[in-house]
């Protein structure tokens, strides 16, 4: 179990700000951290991490103090079992895939299987011998990932680990996560702006805005949205526009539309 | 025509190069290292300390090491009396002079090439439990290749020219403190221009065969980490 009230001060696009964030984690747990850019998710994060010295408060992780102000008490990131995949991967460019996953086990008994266990499991076996810089955006974070798990962590920290891929590897790369998190029982918090790939991960949201959490809960399943082609346009902003199996609506789109444009089109109930 | 002690003022030369930058690459990487990444008070004193070689004359930084070394000072009393180091007019003596005229050449490379890794690289060697110097040693200096490749270079290369200092402080003692850019001077100064000649040239290839092969390296090393 992960629990902290953690405080620290930001300094966004947006001028100072101010982190103070509380929640308790269940062991299992995978949350979705999400919230606009300058929330302090990522800040947040690297606090876990023990990458960055809050200003004040406390975290505890399996009944022990990773930082508490007072009494002081401090863990550095070497020591705390966990694993965080960066933004930019932050692969080492001088190593091979096997080397990065090597060099992160090493020092465990078994860590020979761990790594052939892991490039195996995140289908990196065929790249083993492959520096970085030659790999793809979705292999390099196949990597990140694996070599983050080689140190067999309990707690899996993710910061946007998919958003810079394209959709298909996404969907790949969400169901290797959803195994390695359920295979080696961690609780993983994971940094998402995709309402989909949180829907589908997250047993629970916390969204963050300025600092605070304006929000928990369980993932919400986003609207189905739907693509349509506009057929003719209509007076006072509507437009006629055809649905994939070919029915045809109404909408009103508030904006003058073109024939043969492509609309993206949210179904929400009112 | 070959001067008669060409070969012994060339290898003494090489020697104190040589040894400058071997031991400057052991000390730079702490204090690059510190500079770099550091967020203590004193970092501007200590970083002007490293530059001040840059602009000082070299006559000043041999004029004081010179005053150091003798036994008009307590310190130079210190090392002559107590630890029987007699530096002045030594090569142990020009040895220091060249490791403080160089330092900056050494450290500033260094200090650059660890502030373009990105952060992430350290951090994410810490998250892996790797120590500090573990981090330095297997993730950041093997890295910055070309930073090293650099300093090493500068330092070697400014070391060959360099002449103010190991003047002050060694003299002109042929085999003992006599490098090749004071030998020059020395041939000037008694009209042997075809000596002068022997080692100006000597320097110039070397210098430029030393040039051509960092740019070759580094061209070649940045092939290498990007390919």
């Amino acid at each position: 179990m992960i629990d902290f009230h953690l405080r620290k001060a930001l300094h966004t696009a947006a001028g100072p700000g101010h982190l103070d964030v509380a929640l308790t984690l269940a062991p299992g747990e995978l949350l979705a951290l999400t919230g606009p850019s300058g929330a302090g998710k990522t800040t947040l994060l690297r606090l876990l991490a023990g990458l960055d010295r809050p200003d004040g408060g406390f975290l505890t992780a399996a009944g022990q103090d990773w930082y508490r102000a007072k009494p002081r008490r401090w863990l550095p990131p070497q020591r705390r079992p966990l694993g965080l995949v960066f933004q930019d991967y932050a692969l080492f460019p001088h190593l091979t895939v096997r080397e990065q996953l090597a060099f992160a086990a090493d020092g465990q008994p078994d860590n020979k299987q761990i790594v052939n266990e892991l490039l195996a499991m995140l289908e990196l076996t065929e790249l083993a011998g492959q520096h970085p810089a030659q790999l793809s955006g979705g292999q390099q974070q196949r990597v990140a990932l694996a070599r983050a798990l080689a140190r067999r962590p309990r707690l899996l920290l993710l910061d946007e680990p998919l958003s810079a891929l394209d959709l298909p590897t996404r969907l790949r790369l969400q169901a290797a996560l959803a195994e390695v998190h359920q295979r080696f029982e961690l609780t993983t918090i994971l940094i998402s702006h995709d309402p989909t790939e949180i829907a589908r991960l997250a047993t629970r949201v916390v969204e963050l805005a300025l600092g605070q959490v304006r929000r928990v809960g369980p993932p919400a399943m986003p609207a189905p949205s739907l693509r349509g082609t506009v057929l003719a346009v209509l007076p006072a902003g509507r437009a006629q526009v055809q649905l994939p199996g070919g029915a045809v609506i109404e909408v009103t789109l508030g904006r003058a539309a073109r024939v043969g444009e492509e609309l993206e089109l949210s179904v929400t109930v009112a | 025509m070959l001067p008669p002690d060409y070969w012994q003022t060339l290898r003494l030369t090489l020697a104190l190069a040589a040894s400058t930058t071997g031991i400057l690459l052991v000390l730079s990487v702490p204090v690059a290292y510190a500079l770099a990444y550091g967020r203590w008070r004193g970092r501007p004193l200590v970083e002007a300390v490293v530059s001040l070689p840059l602009v000082l004359p070299p006559t000043v930084i041999g004029y004081y090491l010179l005053l150091v070394f003798s036994d008009s000072t307590a310190l130079g009393r210190f090392l002559i009396n107590n630890l029987g180091w007699e530096l002045n007019f030594s090569f142990p003596g020009i040895l220091v002079g060249s490791l403080v005229y160089s330092l900056p050449f050494m450290v500033q490379p260094l200090q650059a090439g660890f502030q373009q890794l990105p952060r992430s690289l350290p951090e994410a060697a810490y998250t892996l439990g790797k120590s500090r110097l573990t981090t330095l040693w297997r993730v950041l200096l093997p890295n910055m290749r070309p930073a090293l490749l650099n300093g090493v270079v500068l330092t070697f290369a400014h070391t060959l020219g360099e002449f103010g200092v190991v003047l002050l402080i060694g003299g002109n003692l042929p085999g003992r403190t006599r490098v090749a850019s004071i030998a020059i001077y020395d041939e000037v100064q008694s009209l042997r221009y075809a000596e002068a000649n022997a080692y100006a040239l000597t320097l110039l290839a070397l210098a430029f065969a030393i040039l051509v092969a960092l740019f070759w390296l580094v061209r070649k090393n940045a092939a290498h980490l990007s390919a």
